[in-house]
């Protein structure tokens, strides 16, 4: 990932929709070669961003910016932009080889070189059988392949990638994600991704935006994403976790749940009332102890990997994840080491709009 | 318990197909094959061939009118389809509308507009300019058919259309294509099989129409219509050669309508290659 080119910038961009504020001036830039994801919740702005930059939505306000140039008013056709689409679109009067030569013929391209291009794209989607079926006659997964190859035949800068695999059972989409990280490297070219799922928004990304009610809430490495959440709402979107109210005594100490402990985050006020989040593999069960916050176990779930249990301390309940089994109804202590507790500010129920030292 | 697809629930249509369309079909060939005391002769069918210059002036027109209505329903079916749902609705409502109006009265109307008197004329001389012939000229006729048959060019073309998603059409201009190229290269193709219907349900009613030839075209804009008309229900009465010249009209469309498909599936297949 080359960090110093920006290839997309999105400088306050706002849209609304029938009077509702779909985005509330985002500024978000995308360096060439990069895997970027949008990830949020269903209705939070990531699709709009992404048909604005394919130009299928016209801004309100703000610049759009591809390689340094204004491209506001670009029609899509214009554009070195291709896009996946969620329900694949493809064209059901050609069959698979004349999608992928769709963008090819436009511009005129030698039939030879038609031929050896898009040969190529499908046997990089691992279609190269399947040249003159009928796209109707695919199966989903297929039909995303030949989508993908379809976008990519015309070398484009960037790919937009909207929600692609959201129709696709669990097994087939874990693969895709991996063929999808493997294609953008080998390509290397910038891919932009939507999804609401974050599993995959951690599996396949360099870069996570996180959003929310229009906002962008937090950008920064899967990694950073997880482990460093900027507040309550990517804590609770991005995997599990335990969100409890607590009062921020002094750099490294804060109180919750009625006890103090120490904590490797500051900078905040004296006794600022902050968000404190602990993912559930970070607890440790122990045995009950003056030294550890107590609770009972009010439910066991087996989840395969791990079991999940809820414990009531003193009516917070915690999620904790653990591999060892523990029965409804006993007394158990719960270890918090200080790497485990992450400190937030409060933040108001639409968000924030700083995002923090995330962004690489 | 009934079985929906049990075949007993055809009869009533295979009863009503037979009394409705196969025996009165079977009648018309009979009647055209014999003369007026059933014996079997060819003179009805060798007679039909002087209507030959009616016919082919019928097709003429019948095929300007299909052409005219295909030019202006496609880009409307289209516009149509790409409306909200609720404004789709009102505006196959607004085609509908003029066919809860007789189809007589419709061209009745259509006569008083365009006569010599007519309402057009009286403006034009309102305003100072000179009157036009309107009336009893074949540009009246194919106006009087563009007018009633256009329905049945938009609905067909309006129903194929709306099954074409917007997705794909963004799809084609995210891979480069401008208006035309998206047009030609996939709304064209997807569209055909309502291109293909729209004209037949066009074409068909309008080169063997009797009305609007008659109260519009006056006695130059003879049609194979007014003829079938004549000769069954007119002065010059003979069931038999009214049998051979539908006969003729029959074969001719059938033609006509099989040359067409055929040239609209080659033309999709070509746009596979």
């Amino acid at each position: 990932m080359d960090q110093n080119k920006k290839i997309i910038e999105l400088k306050g961009i706002s849209k609304s929709f029938d009077g509702e504020q779909i985005l509330k001036s985002i500024d978000l830039d995308i360096h060439d070669k990069e895997f970027v994801t949008l990830l949020g919740p269903s209705g939070c702005g990531k699709t709009t961003t992404l048909r604005i930059i394919g130009g299928f939505v016209t801004p309100d306000a703000g610049d759009l910016l591809f390689l340094g140039k204004r491209i506001n008013d670009v029609p899509p056709y214009k554009r070195k932009v291709n896009t996946v689409f969620q329900k694949y679109a493809l064209f059901p009067h050609l069959d698979v080889f004349e999608n992928v030569a769709f963008g090819l013929r436009l511009v005129k391209t030698p039939e030879k070189e038609i031929v050896r291009r898009v040969r190529e794209m499908l046997a990089l989607v691992n279609l190269s059988d399947f040249e003159s079926r009928r796209v109707d006659l695919l199966s989903g997964g297929q039909q995303q392949r030949v989508a993908i190859a379809r976008a990519l035949v015309n070398q484009p800068k960037v790919l937009l990638l909207d929600e692609p695999l959201g129709a696709l059972d669990l097994k087939l989409r874990k693969e895709m994600q991996y063929e999808l990280k493997k294609i953008q490297q080998r390509m290397g070219i910038t891919f932009i991704y939507v999804t609401h799922d974050q599993e995959e928004a951690l599996t396949m990304s360099d870069t996570v935006v996180v959003m929310n009610g229009g906002l962008i809430h937090q950008i920064g490495t899967p990694q950073d994403i997880y482990n460093e959440p900027i507040n309550a709402f990517t804590a609770s979107f991005i995997g599990e976790s335990n969100i409890v109210p607590g009062i921020m005594h002094r750099d490294c100490l804060v109180e919750f749940a009625g006890r103090d402990f120490v904590c490797v985050d500051g900078g905040f006020e004296k006794d600022e009332p902050v968000d404190v989040v602990v993912r559930p593999e970070d607890v440790d069960i122990v045995a009950a102890s003056d030294e550890y916050l107590c609770g009972k176990v009010t439910s066991v779930t087996f989840k395969g990997v791990h079991y999940e249990m809820r414990v009531d301390c003193g009516g917070t309940t915690w999620r904790v994840h653990s591999t060892d089994f523990t029965p409804i109804g006993s007394l158990v202590g719960l270890r918090l080491t200080p790497e485990d507790i992450h400190i937030m500010h409060k933040s108001d129920a639409s968000g924030v709009k700083n995002y923090g030292g995330a962004q690489p | 318990m009934i079985r929906l697809n049990a075949k007993w629930t055809s009869y009533p249509y295979i009863v009503w197909m037979l009394l409705f369309t196969i025996l009165p079909l079977l009648l018309v060939v009979y009647f055209a094959f014999t003369d007026s005391s059933g014996a079997f002769t060819l003179d009805n069918v060798k007679q039909s061939a002087l209507y030959i210059p009616t016919l082919v002036n019928s097709i003429y027109l019948a095929a300007l009118a299909t052409l005219f209505c295909l030019v202006l329903a496609y880009p409307f079916a289209f516009i149509m389809s790409r409306l909200s749902f609720s404004r789709q609705k009102m505006m196959s409502m607004l085609i509908m509308l003029p066919m809860w109006m007789n189809f007589l009265l419709r061209t009745y109307a259509w006569q008083a507009i365009l006569e010599d008197n007519g309402v057009i004329n009286t403006l034009l001389t309102a305003i100072g300019l000179p009157p036009a012939t309107l009336i009893n000229t074949s540009g009246a006729v194919v106006l009087g058919m563009v007018y009633n048959y256009i329905p049945f060019m938009i609905l067909p073309l309006y129903s194929i259309m709306t099954k074409i998603d917007k997705s794909i059409l963004e799809a084609s201009s995210d891979l480069g294509a401008g208006f035309f190229a998206t047009f030609r290269r996939v709304v064209l193709p997807l569209s055909l099989p309502g291109i293909v219907s729209g004209v037949t349900m066009v074409f068909v009613p309008a080169v063997s129409t009797f009305v609007i030839s008659g109260m519009l075209g006056g006695s130059g804009n003879y049609l194979i219509g007014d003829l079938i008309e004549v000769q069954f229900l007119g002065n010059s009465y003979d069931l038999n050669a009214g049998s051979a010249t539908s006969l003729l009209l029959m074969v001719v469309v059938l033609i006509t309508m099989a040359i067409f498909s055929r040239f609209e599936t080659e033309d999709s297949e070509e746009a596979l290659v």
